[in-house]
């Protein structure tokens, strides 16, 4: 797992890559916590861009509903984007497609979180 | 051994309405439009063959109550849902009048995990033996309790059969009539408690009303060693994940998702879901076990786990 970062716009990108599980998924919380404070700082809105994201367990999973419930204490917002076809089933399957703002692609959330980046809650 | 499901619902019972068999006839006259039977078996053979379950069945109404048959005039069964009324009248009928033991596990005392014991036929046979295994010290005060004025008619001790209550230790291994027992502790309102039954190289884990928490790698681990190469485990898949773990965090009950995890971790043969959530209807627990399958070839690294999902009347050879 390895978490690297961009900023577009209103959009703090960050790229996740590899496996998300149990194994490490206290260390992606640690780092994106760090993010979170800059995304709260800056008024970034948290694009997590799963393209290069291969397999997420129910842990992994879990990262991204603590990280939701972080951004909203702020009234901040975090979307995921290009999901590769495992990860987007896995998401389907556990219902957090239903919990998180899914977008097919980071240009598209980008887009989304620039024009409404603050306070839009699904 | 058979597995044999009586009860599989959640929380409170169901039944199906009206409006809802109306429905399945209206599928399956769709389904065979066009078609004409010449038998009634080639009616069967239709309905068994080609229709999907939620059509021509139904997963059921009872709450929790599971049977393992090991034959002979010992029974044992997990849970005193509403589906012990039709299991005991399954012990009267088979024993026809020979008395017999039945051996109870309960998981926990809430509710729908008791409210069918006043309805089990063999308690008020004298000569019958009904030995209620628990690890709750509440356990006969619960079940006293519901038979207590005003909630119902009758009261505990007018049960004619010979009624005992045995405490069981978590973790620790008993021997129990033809089965070795290993309870283990679960994450519950109130505690709830996990079955490991072995007999004859064969295992079945009973576990129902359990929340696992993702944080804590050692409980993982903990369960996943109480599930340990188990031929089938019964599992609480009560709700979606993204349910169990946000709004429905503390509610005391798991998903269909963690069930493939520990099962896997656990090398599990057969993951059984169980404990329906009560506002889903046939169709959704298709589709939820559908994608239960799924979810498991996806994640799949090891050998292959069978996933299915309990229904009331279910048998599971073993």
């Amino acid at each position: 797992m390895a978490l690297s970062s961009t900023v577009s716009g209103n959009a703090l990108i960050l790229s996740l890559t590899g496996r998300l599980d149990q194994d490490n998924c206290d260390k992606f919380r640690e780092e994106l916590a760090v993010h979170q404070a800059t995304s709260e700082r800056d008024r970034l809105a948290v694009v997590l861009d799963l393209s290069g994201l291969e397999y997420v367990s129910s842990a992994g999973l879990r990262c991204f509903m603590l990280a939701c419930k972080q951004a909203k204490s702020y009234n901040g917002r975090i979307v995921v984007a290009a999901l590769q076809p495992m990860v987007a089933e896995i998401f389907q399957i556990s219902r957090f497609d239903m919990l998180l703002n899914v977008f097919p692609s980071v240009a598209a959330a980008v887009s989304d979180v620039t024009s409404n980046p603050f306070g839009a809650k699904k | 051994m058979i597995v044999r499901f009586w009860g599989t619902r959640g929380s409170i019972p169901v039944a199906l309405t009206s409006v809802d068999i109306r429905d399945k006839i209206v599928q399956a006259l769709m389904k065979a439009s066009g078609r004409t039977f010449a038998t009634t078996e080639e009616a069967y053979a239709f309905a068994r063959d080609e229709l999907s379950f939620s059509v021509k069945a139904t997963f059921g109404g009872h709450s929790s109550c599971v049977e393992l048959d090991l034959g002979g005039d010992e029974y044992y069964v997990c849970d005193m849902g509403s589906g012990a009324r039709p299991f005991g009248s399954h012990v009267l009928a088979r024993q026809q009048g020979r008395p017999a033991t039945v051996n109870v596990f309960i998981s926990h005392v809430h509710w729908d995990h008791i409210m069918g014991f006043p309805f089990l036929g063999p308690a008020y046979v004298p000569g019958m033996k009904i030995r209620i295994h628990g690890c709750h010290d509440i356990l006969e005060h619960a079940f006293r309790l519901q038979q207590s004025p005003p909630c119902f008619p009758v009261e505990f001790d007018f049960m004619a059969a010979d009624k005992e209550f045995v405490q069981l230790t978590p973790g620790k291994k008993y021997e129990i009539g033809g089965l070795s027992v290993t309870p283990a502790l679960q994450l519950h309102s109130g505690d709830s408690y996990g079955y490991r039954f072995e007999v004859a190289g064969k295992t079945v884990v009973y576990s129902t009303d359990s929340e696992h928490k993702l944080d804590d790698g050692s409980e993982v681990k903990r369960i996943a060693d109480f599930f340990r190469e188990a031929d089938v485990v019964v599992f609480d898949a009560m709700y979606a994940l993204a349910d169990a773990i946000s709004v429905k965090a503390d509610w005391g009950h798991s998903s269909n998702v963690v069930g493939v995890e520990l099962c896997q971790k656990a090398l599990a043969k057969h993951l059984v879901l169980f404990h329906h959530e009560p506002a889903n209807n046939d169709a959704t627990l298709e589709r939820l076990l559908v994608e239960t399958q799924r979810f498991e070839e996806l994640t799949r690294e090891g050998p292959l786990l069978k996933v299915s999902s309990a229904f009331d009347g279910l048998e599971i050879e073993l």
